[in-house]
């Protein structure tokens, strides 16, 4: 069962209190922009064999977004952290190269 | 290869079964082939088979980096139906459920086929509506499905609680022709038919990169080496992601994972697929008296194929209410599977942005049914460069142009 600590309630909560939100830190693109754009906006994904940055929502507690780093290969959590950034932190980074010293941040 | 038939039974019989053949050839990859399909489950093999029967192109291998069926093929609950609401979803799954109907004698290999009717309960006056237009847009597509009562439900199926408590059965959408078939019978019977034909079937041999010149694919790098080819095929399903990257485009998928489990077997009290898309479970009974019972798909991306326990419990929870009898069943043995998820839940049959190379994935969480379809519309975009009408309208630039095949929508959950 995957457990991750929600960073705003400090709680550890398992996967039933929580609602997956999928990719994170994705780029959004509106009127104005390509086709291409806009279309990797919506559909096109990273989906890695691997590290992975996601979005989960604590629906049954505090009800906020948060992002998670997490390996889609082993189910191994690195960290949570606030929602409230474009990129992964460099704490978080330096967790996931504690752990994955081959894997390349973007 | 012998055929298989009440002869050869005969024959074996006299002689301690010691004349029957490999039912497929294991050869080392040669040099370079025409064409190159990674991924030996029922589409990659029904891909090859079709490729070799339809368009008499033999010189092919597939190359699989675990064994022959080992992955979604072998992981589903079998269901085989083609109820679907949109045009080109309902003309590829009618496609291969009519090429299931005579496949065990077109392949000389059991398939077990079983078109047992599947039944799809309205248990919500959302889905009574649903169905009905489904009813009515299979009819014009000349899918036989018809909306049935209540009262029918329950002389089709006894052990079905029609009455609730939450969600009683208003009526359901039934394919008398849908059913089920034996899902390793169907890999290995295709696999047969390749060899037979003299292509190469490579397992334990998996892929490691895509190579390319000017922007036209030239092979494929494998743990036993490079193996050249003039066109590719990537069928792998859940694992499209990474064969996209080394071929060097993204993808409209996500992986996650989806779970099936079959209880202890008991007597036959079962004789048609029952799926509820409210409460969110379908089951039927296996041969051996197994109920093989499936649900909704995990909600984050996956390549474990394990799912989580709790998934189990609202499967089953689901059941139990659906099916008062199977309270008290053991469940047996639980297992998961990797599914790529498109964003309008319709697969990808399609050209790639790289030239000769061709994807068949994005099946989600209802490949089995589709696999001879399937393998007849890849067979046919590989061999001409160009889709012909079943695949045409599941090319990857559709999420481009806004042309969705939306099921997701039409069914109202994974299926």
């Amino acid at each position: 069962m995957l457990i991750l600590e929600c960073p705003y309630c400090g709680v550890k909560a398992e996967e039933t209190e929580l609602s997956p939100g999928y990719e994170a830190h994705l780029k959004r693109f509106g009127p104005g922009s390509s086709p291409e754009e806009f279309e990797a906006y919506m559909f096109a994904r990273k989906n890695p064999k691997g590290v992975h940055f996601e979005r989960w929502r604590h629906t049954y507690g505090c009800g906020k977004w948060f992002l998670a780093a997490r390996c889609t290969a082993t189910l191994e959590v690195f960290g949570t952290y606030p929602a409230q950034v474009s990129e992964p932190p460099a704490d978080i980074i330096a967790k996931i190269l504690a752990r994955r010293p081959d894997w390349k941040p973007e | 290869m012998k055929r298989y038939s009440v002869f050869a039974i005969a024959r074996e019989a006299a002689r301690y079964h010691m004349g029957w053949e490999r039912a497929w050839a294991s050869p080392e990859p040669k040099p370079a082939y025409e064409v190159i399909i990674v991924g030996a489950g029922g589409h990659g093999l029904a891909t090859a088979y079709y490729l070799g029967k339809n368009f008499g192109i033999t010189n092919v291998a597939v190359v699989e980096k675990g064994w022959l069926g080992g992955g979604n093929t072998g992981r589903n609950t079998t269901i085989i139906r083609s109820n679907y609401l949109q045009d080109s979803s309902a003309a590829i799954y009618e496609k291969a459920r009519s090429l299931y109907e005579t496949l065990s004698q077109e392949l000389n290999y059991n398939v077990m086929f079983s078109p047992r009717g599947v039944m799809m309960l309205a248990q919500t006056h959302h889905e009574v509506r649903g169905y009905l237009r489904t009813a009515h847009a299979n009819a014009l597509q000349g899918v036989a499905t018809e909306f049935i009562t209540p009262q029918r439900v329950k002389e089709l199926c006894p052990i079905l609680n029609i009455d609730g408590p939450r969600y009683p059965v208003l009526g359901a959408l039934w394919q008398p022709r849908g059913g089920t078939g034996r899902h390793d019978a169907v890999a290995w019977g295709y696999a047969r038919a390749c060899s037979a034909m003299g292509m190469h079937i490579i397992q334990n041999c998996e892929v490691k990169g895509v190579r390319s010149e000017n922007g036209q694919v030239t092979g494929v790098d494998t743990t036993k080496g490079f193996i050249g080819c003039k066109k590719l095929g990537l069928v792998v399903a859940g694992h499209s992601g990474q064969l996209a990257e080394m071929a060097g485009f993204r993808l409209p998928i996500e992986a996650v994972a989806l779970q099936a489990l079959v209880s202890e077997p008991i007597k036959p009290c079962m004789d048609v697929v029952v799926m509820a898309n409210t409460v969110h479970g379908y089951m039927s009974q296996s041969d051996k008296g197994e109920m093989v019972i499936g649900g909704g798909t995990d909600g984050f991306n996956n390549y474990t194929q394990r799912g989580s326990f709790h998934h189990i419990e609202e499967t089953l929870r689901a059941l139990v209410e659906t099916f008062p009898i199977i309270s008290r069943l053991k469940m047996l043995r639980q297992w998961g599977g990797i599914v790529d998820m498109t964003g309008d839940r319709s697969p990808l049959i399609s050209k790639t942005p790289l030239g000769n190379c061709f994807i068949n994935c994005g099946w989600g969480t209802g490949g089995f049914k589709a696999i001879p379809g399937s393998g007849w519309a890849m067979a046919e975009l590989m061999a001409k460069g160009e889709p012909g009408p079943l695949a045409a309208e599941f090319n990857m630039w559709r999420f481009k142009e806004g042309r969705f095949i939306d099921e997701s929508v039409a069914a109202g959950v994974a299926h």
